[in-house]
């Protein structure tokens, strides 16, 4: 039983074809590492799982519920995937805890206490409840990045689609939000993430995909991706040859 | 000729000036909420909202506000019914503003990141709900300073109505300096006037840029 179930996925802007027939199913609780150079789709196919991209061909199902063209669908795919940037993209103008609790309020019609409730048990999670006053540009960017993933968290997303999430951090604060994403993993979250931490993809992902010209090129357990490549492309991504 | 004593040119502009800040505040008021709808017409998805507001936009800033004004208060004459000088003020004043209006806070909303709307959209808010929460809150500090700035224009813009024989401050000063034969003096009065009511504006306007710094 796949909880996410990509099929024949195709995706251009204009003439550039960008995603070439993408198939993924994707098991609860599994960890999948999206890696391959630049332009190579990763990004993209990650926007198109949740419909910020729209898609040309191809179904996505994700427990459950389709992808559909108008904002309703669109909503109810979206309230069962949840999204983390590289820009972090928090409301500056939002305390963090305000952050946390606005769709629960504005989306899922929580009251106010109960959504700040929630919101701070969610950024307790992250290790900021003491923060939860600050606004964003009081924080330092791996705080700002743990506060979005308690955003994201705090719509109980089943899924969890993470877009190099530590790219825009100083090096020393890319530890801080790996560690969250690692303990999400290790209770059974389901993560999809474009990464190139190469080591935490090893440590942590049950699976890596190797993308290339819009295709998924090799997929396979760490082990296998990284200890025995078995296409030239992937050897020289690499960089073993 | 008569003579008349400076407290009465003074009072006499005075009441000219009422009808100034009445025209601007109409025109300021009612091509806000307009100004607004009219944003959101042009920012929306819809071609048939957006196309028609669009022209209109490109018409009133592409013409003359003085040609508007014509248009309004002459163009009715043609189908036998008149309107004051008043109303065609007001109706021109207030379209006209509404579209300035409608373009920076257009502006306004377009510069809010659209990681913004891409965030609240992931966080399964529909557009409208992503509009409304996260972006116009933060378009609102930015469109603030211009806001208050273009305040300006619309005061020193209500003097054009004296064309059409509106009875505003500057029109009031075009029939003093008449009869007084004085009109260094009058027109000197007249741009204090128009000073006095336009700098504090101006004064607002940059206050909230510090206030609301957007490059922060």
């Amino acid at each position: 039983m796949s909880l996410v179930k990509v099929e024949g996925l195709h995706k251009s802007y204009g003439q550039v074809e960008v995603l070439r027939g993408i198939d993924l199913s994707v098991a609860p609780g599994e960890v999948i590492a999206l890696i391959g150079k630049s332009g190579s789709g990763k990004s993209t196919f990650l926007r198109c799982l949740n419909g910020l991209e729209e898609i040309n061909a191809g179904s996505i199902e994700v427990d459950g519920t389709a992808i559909g063209r108008n904002a309703r669908q669109l909503q109810q795919l979206r309230l069962k995937v949840g999204m983390i940037f590289q820009q972090f993209n928090l409301f500056p103008h939002l305390s963090a805890l305000d952050n946390t609790a606005l769709a629960l309020k504005v989306v899922k019609g929580v009251g106010r206490q109960a959504a700040r409730a929630i919101g701070l048990e969610k950024l307790d999670k992250v290790g900021l409840a003491h923060r939860a006053d600050a606004r964003p540009h009081q924080l330092s960017g791996g705080q700002q990045q743990r506060v979005a993933i308690a955003r994201a968290l705090a719509m109980d997303p089943v899924v969890l689609l993470c877009d190099e999430v530590t790219s825009a951090l100083d090096p020393e604060l890319v530890e801080e939000v790996l560690q969250v994403i690692r303990q999400l993993a290790r209770e059974g979250m389901t993560v999809i993430m474009v990464t190139h931490e190469m080591s935490f993809a090893r440590s942590v992902c049950s699976r890596v995909a190797f993308m290339h010209q819009g295709r998924i090129h090799e997929i396979g357990p760490p082990e296998a991706v990284f200890g025995a490549p078995q296409t030239p492309e992937l050897r020289q991504f690499l960089g073993l040859t | 000729m008569m003579d008349f004593t400076l407290s009465q040119i003074l009072w006499a502009l005075g009441m000219g000036a009422r009808w100034t800040v009445a025209l601007s505040l109409v025109a300021f008021v009612l091509g806000g909420v307009l100004g607004f709808v009219l944003m959101l017409c042009a920012i929306s998805q819809r071609v048939w909202l957006r196309g028609p507001v669009l022209l209109l936009i490109w018409f009133i800033q592409g013409t003359p506000l003085l040609m508007q004004l014509f248009l309004i208060f002459f163009g009715p004459a043609l189908f036998g019914t008149n309107i004051s000088a008043w109303s065609a003020a007001c109706i021109a004043l207030t379209l006209w503003s509404a579209v300035y209006l409608a373009e920076i806070w257009r502006g306004a909303v377009r510069a809010v990141p659209r990681g913004q709307t891409e965030a609240a959209l992931c966080l399964a808010m529909l557009p409208g709900q992503s509009l409304r929460h996260v972006v116009l809150p933060q378009a609102i500090r930015m469109a603030l300073p211009p806001t208050a700035g273009f305040m300006v224009q619309i005061v020193k813009s209500t003097s054009l109505t004296s064309i059409v024989g509106f009875t505003e401050l500057m029109k009031t000063g075009t029939i003093l300096s008449n009869v007084t034969l004085d009109p260094f003096l009058i027109y000197g009065l007249v741009a204090i006037c128009y000073f006095c009511l336009c700098y504090p504006l101006s004064l607002a306007s940059r206050r909230l840029e510090v206030r609301f710094d957007v490059t922060r």
